[in-house]
């Protein structure tokens, strides 16, 4: 008899941080790499159930489900319900590029007082929060590995990362949340 | 670190996030074909790599991704501006005085000290 394969998630298990930043694995997810001219903005917004933002820095959220703006023509949608995403944008039937990237990327969450002191611990960008308020994000650096940040409360970070750096952005990130304080 | 104004994200980012991509404003030939190997020589591979004002093409990599051209001082390293990619070279004389001002010299700067 076939042995079912089983899924192996990239951090499993892995639990770290401060009591100032405490870090934790996101559930899995769904996520794609959606790049569209501005002319199918809106059918794929209506497609997805949520307005693409078109504002640097920006991202919308709908039930579970997030769309980041990366670029002028450019977003990552992300659904925390496994939604298959692949198949609501092809429904749009306009012109667009989508790649799905559910398990290239993997997500920390970072919570806590020190959340932002943690991330700017390799991130150069300003995370206060009249610079990055609750909902921006942004495709960024933390030290040598790129990641996507996004911030879904004052006090908590969403780290979207590939799931090959997750060991060293995950390391990384315990360091910069125990020099964040207890 | 530098600050680097990328002209899509419309904010300042650190240097880290950013790579220089070569000059700026170098037009494609449109008769590839029918050049001399001189003339397709110095389109391809013939860079001034001037000492002070130069413009050239950065790319937001770990950004939004896009490229962009910069006016920018290889001495001082001081970027006077950053336009979207597409657009004609700026003016620069309403922007900043003259660059070689910017270019702090020994003499300069240190000549007097007793």
């Amino acid at each position: 008899m076939a042995d079912l394969a089983t899924r192996t998630l990239p951090l499993s298990g892995f639990h770290g941080g401060s009591g100032a930043a405490a870090l934790s694995v996101a559930s899995p997810a769904t996520r794609i790499s959606l790049r569209a001219k501005p002319d199918a903005v809106a059918a794929l917004s209506g497609v997805l159930g949520l307005s693409l933002p078109t504002k640097a820095k920006t991202s919308a959220s709908s039930n579970g489900r997030y769309a980041l703006w990366l670029g002028p023509d450019e977003w990552l949608v992300i659904d925390e319900n496994e939604a298959d995403l692949m198949a609501a944008v092809a429904s749009g039937n306009v012109l667009h590029s989508a790649t799905d990237i559910s398990h290239r990327n993997t997500a920390i969450i970072v919570k806590g007082r020190g959340a932002a002191v943690a991330i700017n611990g390799g991130c150069p960008q300003d995370l206060s929060l009249a610079a990055f308020p609750v909902g921006a994000c942004s495709r960024t650096v933390l030290a040598k590995a790129e990641i996507v940040l996004l911030r879904t409360a004052e006090d908590t970070f969403r780290v979207e990362c590939w799931r090959s750096f997750s060991p060293y952005v995950s390391t990384l990130l315990a360091e910069a949340a125990e020099d964040a304080g207890n | 670190m530098l600050l680097i104004y990328c002209p899509y994200c419309e904010e300042e980012r650190s240097e880290l996030e950013f790579r220089q991509a070569g000059d700026a404003h170098i037009a494609r030939p449109t008769n590839m074909t029918e050049m001399t190997d001189e003339d397709f020589e110095a389109f391809f591979f013939l860079r001034d790599n001037v000492k002070g004002l130069t413009f050239e093409r950065w790319r937001h990599l770990n950004g939004c991704g896009r490229f962009f051209n910069a006016a920018r001082d290889t001495v001082s390293d001081k970027f006077l501006t950053t336009y979207k990619a597409g657009l004609p070279r700026p003016d620069l004389s309403t922007l900043r005085p003259a660059t070689e001002a910017t270019v702090e010299t020994y003499e300069a700067t240190e000549s007097n000290a007793k």
